[in-house]
């Protein structure tokens, strides 16, 4: 995973979050070298993550300024993504950035239950640590974040929703 | 459905020049041209699959998806308050990522379901599909199309639709056809927040206010005619189940049932007492049978791409 061409690719940035490289958010999930060839897999985070075609760019174009003239990107389903594959580095930059990163995702065996009472997380507020937070919605301005509350400090924040 | 504004960096002098995007054109909207979902995706059949078989099927999941995430998205800007408007455009944000992907399959199994389109066309497969169908050839169940209503009457839809789809996708994942497993076990993560959702919404409605109450059981009774026609098995869909690729809705009935039954109960709602909508001459949303609200529709969501058939977008 740490040949020359990987590290260049590694250094790309998920559009919509930018304080995360593909790396980080998991969405990258290799890169082969045929020949002259790069072929870069990225994986979507849902399936209708509008940032794909973006990402995909991003990783061509980097590529080529770091010399490598052939580059495909090729899309791969299987495992679908998971938030668990957000790396330490990336929570940690998520959290300095003023969102809250994933707990661990739900691991079902079995039909997947129905939940009626709002989402139960222990997190807390990423600008002043405070535990009292309250859910305002379970979607937001990204398909993979829901929307908080920090009650202490007021202020609204975002939750990497797990998946 | 992918969506790009011209490259601004053929433009010399333009107002867009480097200031604003700096050296990097590619970051002018997103993507700068047509992204395909499967790009790379091994796309051959199983075995012992009809290819037009499986391209209907996936046309009949990605209809569902498509059709459902149009209605949903007719609530931007509209919804009773910013939250709620935020998430009814995720729900049909993730219906469309699904529909995009399945009906990008269903072309990739047998070109000879996508319309045919003028010589040069850049059309790519997913929108010829999406966008240059009639209604007729439409397979989505009408509980899909039928017009929005009311936030309540959103509300009982998404959940009678999430539900079933949830199900089915579960399901699914065990499919011999790798493409649509990979599709359905990404599904079952983005649905189980669309039914949550819907369910969540509709104890909130049923105990809330008499009003609120009144309005989720209206919405109830409108769509629960439909809601037999969901898991009613078509030819396809059983052919597709016995070859292990699919799944026959009706083997997801009582467990859809069940869950329906748990939201009815905790909010203390009757199931309406109204009859299954019948089909026509024994035809129904999945043989290409839909109400007028569908070509409505259809009218409005393929009107531009029409007009353009050798338009790049």
């Amino acid at each position: 995973m740490s040949s020359p061409a990987y590290a260049v690719a590694a250094t790309v940035t998920d559009p919509e979050m930018p304080m995360l490289t593909l790396e980080d958010l998991g969405v990258l999930r290799g890169v082969e070298e045929h020949d002259d060839a790069v072929v870069v897999a990225i994986t979507p985070t849902y399936s209708g993550c509008p940032a794909m075609a973006t990402m995909r760019d991003d990783l061509v174009h980097r590529l080529r300024d770091a010399g490598y003239a052939d580059v495909r990107v090729k899309v791969e389903l299987t495992p679908a993504w998971s938030s668990d594959w957000i790396t330490e580095r990336g929570r940690q930059a998520l959290a300095d950035h003023g969102i809250s990163p994933p707990g661990s995702a739900p691991h079902r065996s079995g039909p997947v239950v129905l939940n009626l009472l709002p989402t139960r997380r222990a997190i807390a507020c990423p600008r002043c640590g405070s535990a009292d937070v309250e859910l305002t919605s379970e979607f937001g301005a990204t398909a993979c974040k829901a929307l908080y509350r920090c009650t202490a400090c007021l202020e609204p924040f975002e939750h990497v929703k797990e998946i | 459905m992918s969506h790009s504004a011209p490259d601004p960096s053929h433009e010399d002098g333009s107002p867009y020049d480097d200031a604003l995007l700096g050296s990097d054109a590619s970051h002018w909207a997103f993507g700068t041209d047509f992204e395909d979902p499967l790009a790379g995706v091994d796309t051959t059949l199983p075995d012992g699959v009809d290819a037009r078989t499986l391209a209907t099927y996936c046309l009949m999941l990605a209809d569902d998806a498509l059709v459902a995430s149009h209605r949903l998205s007719e609530w931007c800007s509209r919804a009773p308050d910013l939250e709620e408007d935020i998430a009814l455009a995720n729900v049909a944000l993730d219906l469309l990522g699904q529909a995009r992907l399945l009906l990008a399959r269903a072309a990739a199994a047998d070109a000879s379901v996508v319309p045919a389109l003028p010589d040069g066309s850049p059309v790519p497969p997913e929108d010829a599909l999406a966008f240059f169908r009639e209604a007729h050839d439409f397979r989505n169940v009408r509980l899909g199309e039928v017009p929005n209503g009311d936030f309540g009457h959103t509300i009982a839809r998404l959940l009678l639709f999430s539900t079933a789809r949830l199900a089915l996708l579960e399901r699914l994942t065990a499919s011999r056809d790798h493409v649509l497993a990979a599709v359905a076990a990404k599904g079952v993560k983005e649905t189980t927040y669309h039914r949550d959702y819907a369910g969540r919404w509709f104890l909130t409605l049923a105990q809330g206010t008499d009003e609120s109450r009144r309005r989720v059981e209206a919405g109830l009774a409108e769509v629960w005619p439909l809601y037999g026609e969901l898991l009613r098995t078509h030819p396809v869909e059983a052919e597709v189940a016995a070859a292990g690729v699919g799944v026959d809705p009706a083997t997801v009935a009582d467990e859809v049932d069940v869950v329906l039954e748990q939201v009815f109960s905790v909010s203390g709602v009757q199931r309406p007492g109204v009859p299954p909508l019948a089909g026509v001459t024994g035809r129904y949303g999945r043989d290409g049978l839909h109400t007028e609200a569908l070509s409505r529709l259809l009218a409005e969501m393929q009107v531009v791409a029409r007009a353009h058939p050798m338009g790049q977008w």
